[in-house]
């Protein structure tokens, strides 16, 4: 395979990975702001500033917009061209990339991609998340699913293939990190302390953004606390969303790449990608709130990121 | 004429569906019968679904305006065009003709010269071409094939008889449309194909497999073929993905290829692949910086002596643009008597040198008469139809024919053949043209039909689709259709 187009289907799939996680994360801050009990424009505001903090870039929004609430925030989060990390940025930049390895994904997968690209331009779009944003975002999310079964059901499950499916957990392992780092930006409002009412609330809408609410449920029974949350989302060995899950499959996809066997390592991704499996494997909940989770999660997403750039050392720019 | 049909004018034209006096060429009943049934109401969900269908797919072309470029659909028209099984015989015999002689020139022209030296072609036109390449004189080309892939235009005028408006012997494109047009089609009125006998189109990119796999340097028979495309901003970029992807090999840029020891690699993630036959969609003058022009960026440096040695093939050949020059395009039917002794089975337009005195007298007193040609341009660029011209055009042109006679030709305005095309609830006629592709390799195969252009202004006959020119579905039909 071409090493320029390893790097296509890498950042191909981190692209629509991220646009997804963008779409999750304004469904499940919606129904925040909504089940909120201040009600007021400043206690809404307090919800939307943080989203600016985890997904776009706070200084572009302020010189774009004088006012922070919900409408700017999440249009600026979901439409805006100018914006690199919108959703509609992602999927331009994923089908740019789609574009360039034609020949290597599926024509079917290729129509899915285009055909997104097209809908989040068009009026209907805009309507749709004008009529109803929560409904929006959910249809959003399931465009994205379809793209991931139509790739699994008619790619080659070749080195390309894998290739798409390190973009994509490497990317997953990032946004679920920085999930679970937006709760630590959002302020509990005074008066409310750890483990309280708004405080379960929040942390339930973290286990929503990932999907994550009923896996939980069925573990915990029903308890909901900070600590068992954070666990089960970095830890858990098989929720597919979870950082430690998505670590190993980052892991197996690029032992797969080289062929090189599970728990060696044949070059320096496979490295950092086995280190970095092995210390979530044998890590605990204890030790992350000891150490810190907000530094925790700081250290992984930095972990990730050589991971990323080793891989690109690897396969794309060797010569 | 009748029904949705009704208000359908000829004009003062060729029309290809109808004769003269308003009746239906046979070829065109059933066409006629179905499309005269259907309203405003039941054609309309059609049409959109044909765009829809272009555009889900992403078979779009970019127009630069500024400095940003849009993606735009090339507008398909949904009444096909049809080809009689015999018109399409004497059209095959003549383009296989034309490519045979043009091929013996290029071998000609880059060793011995016999064309020049018996006094058919003057050296000077040949010297002066500006894409002929004198550092590959006395190099030889596998099979001596040097247009593997030859895009032909053919129109008829006022009478119905076909003639060659020029020849694409560089980088013809346009394929993947006539291709993907069939699928449309097929989509859209899935039940006219089982009234007409139309020939297959589907083989297309198998029959190109083969002809770059034949051409191989040294005979190698498990070649290595990758399609060269300048990248994903390209106007053709769709077309290079898709011819790469119906023949399941690379699609390779130039920072994916390196030469080494006068052979080419491509980087892949297990090292680098030797490369044999490069489908080149770029032009002689980008291929290598370090031969041609030295600020190309698409090019590969050190690719040329790679070629040169006979490591790689190139296609087509280095070189060929001398036979796409319009004055060389002159001189085909000559060539034709010259290295064939044939009589050329398809005509040329007729045409005036302004390299030649006697012609360029005639050309300057004619300008608003003609049709005055840049030797060297294409997709409509470089052109003034004299009729059509301002003052202002006439005065530009006559200026730059006499500052180089060698640069201009001039024809005299065909009214090109018209087609019923579907506008804004009606037919109106349109000009159009015919693209067909050649290929030759071991043999000579001709992709049934080709692709048909249309004009889609009111009035234009300029058919390129950087001018917003559209295309049909062109069907051929077989023989036991003609016989009923």
């Amino acid at each position: 395979m071409l090493s320029r187009v390893t790097d296509s289907c890498f950042w191909l799939s981190r692209y629509i990975e991220r646009a997804e996680s963008s779409a999750r994360i304004l469904d499940v801050n919606i129904q925040l702001v909504l089940d909120s009990e201040d009600q007021s424009a400043n206690g809404a505001n307090n919800l939307w500033r943080p989203i600016l903090s985890t997904l776009a870039e706070q200084e572009l929004f302020r010189s774009q917009h004088g006012e922070l609430n919900g409408d700017t925030v999440m249009e600026f989060v979901t439409f805006e061209k100018a914006n690199p990390s919108s959703i509609l940025s992602s999927v331009t930049l994923a089908r740019e990339n789609a574009r360039t390895v034609r020949e290597q994904i599926s024509s079917e997968m290729w129509e899915q991609l285009n055909r997104l690209y097209l809908y989040l331009q068009s009026p209907a779009a805009y309507a749709a998340f004008r009529e109803s944003p929560i409904g929006f975002y959910r249809s959003l999310v399931d465009r994205f699913h379809s793209f991931q079964g139509i790739t699994d059901a008619t790619m080659t499950h070749g080195e390309g293939w894998h290739f798409l499916q390190a973009g994509k957990y490497l990317e997953r392992a990032d946004a679920t990190s920085r999930v679970l780092d937006f709760k630590y930006h959002v302020l509990l409002p005074s008066g409310e302390r750890v483990g309280g009412n708004v405080d379960i609330t929040q942390w339930m809408a973290v286990l929503r953004s990932c999907s994550a609410m009923e896996a939980y449920l069925k573990l915990f029974h029903g308890r909901v606390t900070s600590w068992e949350v954070a666990g089960f989302l970095i830890l858990h060995a098989s929720f597919p969303r979870s950082i430690r899950f998505s670590v190993d499959a980052l892991d197996q996809a690029l032992h797969s790449i080289s062929g090189s066997e599970r728990g060696h390592f044949s070059n320096e991704a496979e490295r950092l990608s086995g280190m970095l499996r092995s210390t979530l494997d044998y890590t605990t909940v204890d030790s992350i709130f000891q150490s810190g989770l907000h530094q925790y999660l700081d250290q992984t997403q930095t972990r990730i990121n050589e991971v990323s750039r080793a891989l690109a050392e690897t396969y794309c720019s060797w010569l | 004429m009748k029904g949705f049909f009704g208000k359908y004018e000829t004009g003062n034209f060729f029309d290809e569906m109808f004769e003269a006096d308003g009746n239906v060429r046979p070829h065109y009943s059933k066409i006629l019968e179905r499309f005269s049934e259907m309203d405003v109401d039941s054609f309309e969900p059609k049409r959109a679904l044909a765009e829809k269908t272009y555009l889900n797919q992403g078979i779009t072309f970019t127009v630069y305006s500024g400095d940003e470029g849009t993606e735009r659909i090339m507008p398909f028209d949904l009444v096909p065009r049809i080809i009689p099984a015999d018109e399409w015989r004497l059209l095959e015999r003549g383009l296989e003709q034309r490519l045979r002689a043009l091929n013996l020139f290029l071998h000609d022209i880059y060793h011995d010269q016999r064309i020049v030296k018996e006094g058919v072609i003057p050296l000077e036109i040949i010297r002066t071409a500006k894409h002929y390449r004198p550092e590959l004189v006395g190099l030889d080309v596998p099979h001596d094939i040097y247009i593997h892939i030859c895009g032909s235009d053919l129109i008829r005028g006022a009478d119905g008889t076909y003639m060659v408006l020029e020849d694409n012997g560089r980088c013809p494109s346009g394929v993947s449309y006539l291709l993907e047009n069939r699928q449309a089609m097929k989509r859209v009125f899935p039940k006219l194909f089982s009234r007409h006998a139309v020939r297959s189109v589907d083989r297309y990119p198998q029959e190109l497999l083969e002809v770059l796999r034949y051409v191989a340097p040294q005979g190698n028979p498990d070649p290595t073929v990758v399609v060269l495309t300048p990248g994903i901003y390209n106007s053709a970029y769709f077309e290079h993905s898709f011819l790469a992807r119906s023949m399941g090999i690379e699609i390779v840029v130039s920072q994916d290829l390196v030469v080494k020891n006068a052979c080419v690699y491509m980087k892949t993630t297990k090292g680098l692949k030797k490369v044999d036959v490069i489908y080149r969609r770029i032009d002689d003058d980008f291929l290598d910086p370090t031969v041609f022009r030295k600020d190309s960026v698409l090019g590969v440096p050190g690719i040329v002596n790679a070629y040169r040695e006979g490591n790689v093939n190139l296609c087509n050949a280095l070189g060929t643009g001398v036979a796409d020059d319009k004055v060389t395009y002159y001189y085909v039917p000559a060539m034709i008597k010259f290295y064939l002794g044939e009589d050329p089975v398809l005509p040329n337009v007729e045409t005036y040198l302004s390299a030649v005195d006697s012609d360029r007298k005639f050309i300057l007193e004619n300008l608003e008469n003609l049709v005055v040609k840049a030797a060297n341009e294409s997709g409509g660029y470089g052109m003034m139809i004299g009729p059509n011209a301002s003052r202002e055009e006439i005065e530009k042109f006559r200026a730059a024919i006499i500052a180089d006679p060698r640069g201009y030709i001039a024809q005299p305005v065909i009214s090109l053949s018209r087609s019923p095309c579907y506008f804004d609830g009606k037919f109106e006629g349109r000009h159009i043209d015919l693209r067909p592709y050649i290929l030759m390799g071991e043999k000579t195969t001709i992709v049934p039909g080709g692709l048909t252009r249309v004009a889609m202004r009111k009035g234009s006959l300029v058919v390129n689709s950087s001018q917003g020119g559209g295309s049909k579905d062109t069907w051929v039909l077989d023989e036991t259709e003609a016989a009923c």
